[in-house]
């Protein structure tokens, strides 16, 4: 069972709500997942609009936890205000940190990241930040309170998978004991078994689902990926040799010749 | 009086964020509001007064990765 800040998860799976063809879609996508969190954003509102009240009750009415982002904002103070305001309009002091540093990449500043991961952790909230695979900024944000750590496989959005698998066995290999989130860049249902096969806690992804051609179908996969992936991890994986070994035993072998 | 809402200047009269949110028929429970850079919970905007230039951010739940 997964445990982030002291709430038990059946799915291995956090996923966004974002980009499907149709609001549901999004919800049959949901559903089929079997996720237990799933990833919202605050945007302004129109008057008189209430577009967002109806796509909220949607999500509500699956009885998923909620997990708010501050996708789009590039300060520390941008962010800590969105995340107080999902905080107020959410009443839930979860909040998926996301201070981007740079336009073509959506690349973390983590030195923005740690100081509102600071700021948020001592106001309460429970953050979960997405960083990179950085060791030391690993630890500034396990000080500054976090208890969950996401570091990116590749950039959002992006599809290419784990580009640095190393960094992510190293992190895996540093933090033993903090729950782990590989969150952007996953693509295929692949990538995130490699991930689990690394010994991940969990995945995080939207585009992967919501741009799929059948994005509930792939979202049932996903699952099926993240299961054998943690399943595979807990077995046991061997590890890769430069020769041959037979596996059938050579030992009472006929002699024909 | 002039106020910067959600990014654009308009000229209304609103003695309290909660007269502007009526005044311009944002409905239900789902929003969350800003001041100045400042978070104004829900339970505050009926005794926050407005002031001539004030930025409002009025923001609600939106699909998110």
């Amino acid at each position: 069972m997964l445990t982030l800040y002291g709430t038990e998860l059946s799915s291995r799976l956090l996923l966004g709500t974002a980009r499907y063809p149709s609001p549901a879609i999004m919800e049959a996508a949901i559903r089929a997942s079997g996720t237990g969190i799933v990833t919202v954003s605050l945007r302004r509102e129109t008057a008189g609009g209430g577009r967002g009240g109806q796509f909220f009750e949607t999500i509500r009415a699956l009885g998923v936890h909620v997990l708010p982002n501050t996708a789009g904002c590039h300060t520390a103070k941008e962010a800590v205000l969105t995340a107080r305001m999902a905080r107020d309009l959410f009443a839930t002091d979860w909040v998926k940190l996301e201070v981007i540093g740079h336009h073509d990449t959506l690349q973390p500043d983590v030195f923005a990241l740690v100081e509102a991961a600071r700021e948020l952790c001592a106001d309460g909230f429970k953050v979960f930040p997405y960083t990179t695979a950085d060791l030391v900024v690993a630890e500034k944000l396990l000080e500054a309170g976090c208890g969950v750590l996401m570091p990116w496989a590749s950039p959002i959005g992006s599809a290419r998978g784990l580009v640095d698998p190393a960094s992510l066995i190293s992190m895996r290999a540093h933090f033993p004991d903090v729950p782990l989130i590989v969150d952007a860049g996953l693509g295929r249902p692949s990538h995130a078994a490699q991930a689990m096969e690394l010994g991940y806690d969990a995945v995080l992804l939207n585009t992967a689902v919501a741009g799929a051609a059948d994005p509930i179908a792939m979202a049932r996969a996903f699952a099926a990926a993240i299961d054998a992936g943690h399943e595979g991890c807990r077995a046991g994986l061997l590890e890769p040799r430069d020769m041959a070994v037979p596996s059938t035993p050579v030992i009472g072998k006929a002699v024909f010749a | 009086m002039k106020l910067i809402i959600n990014g654009e200047e308009q000229q209304i009269e609103a003695g309290t964020l909660a007269a502007l949110l009526a005044a311009l028929d944002y409905e239900g429970d789902w929003l969350a509001t800003a001041v100045n850079g400042d978070l104004v919970p829900r339970a505050e905007r009926a005794q926050t007064a407005l002031n001539d230039g004030d930025r409002i951010e009025i923001l609600a739940p939106k699909q998110g990765g």
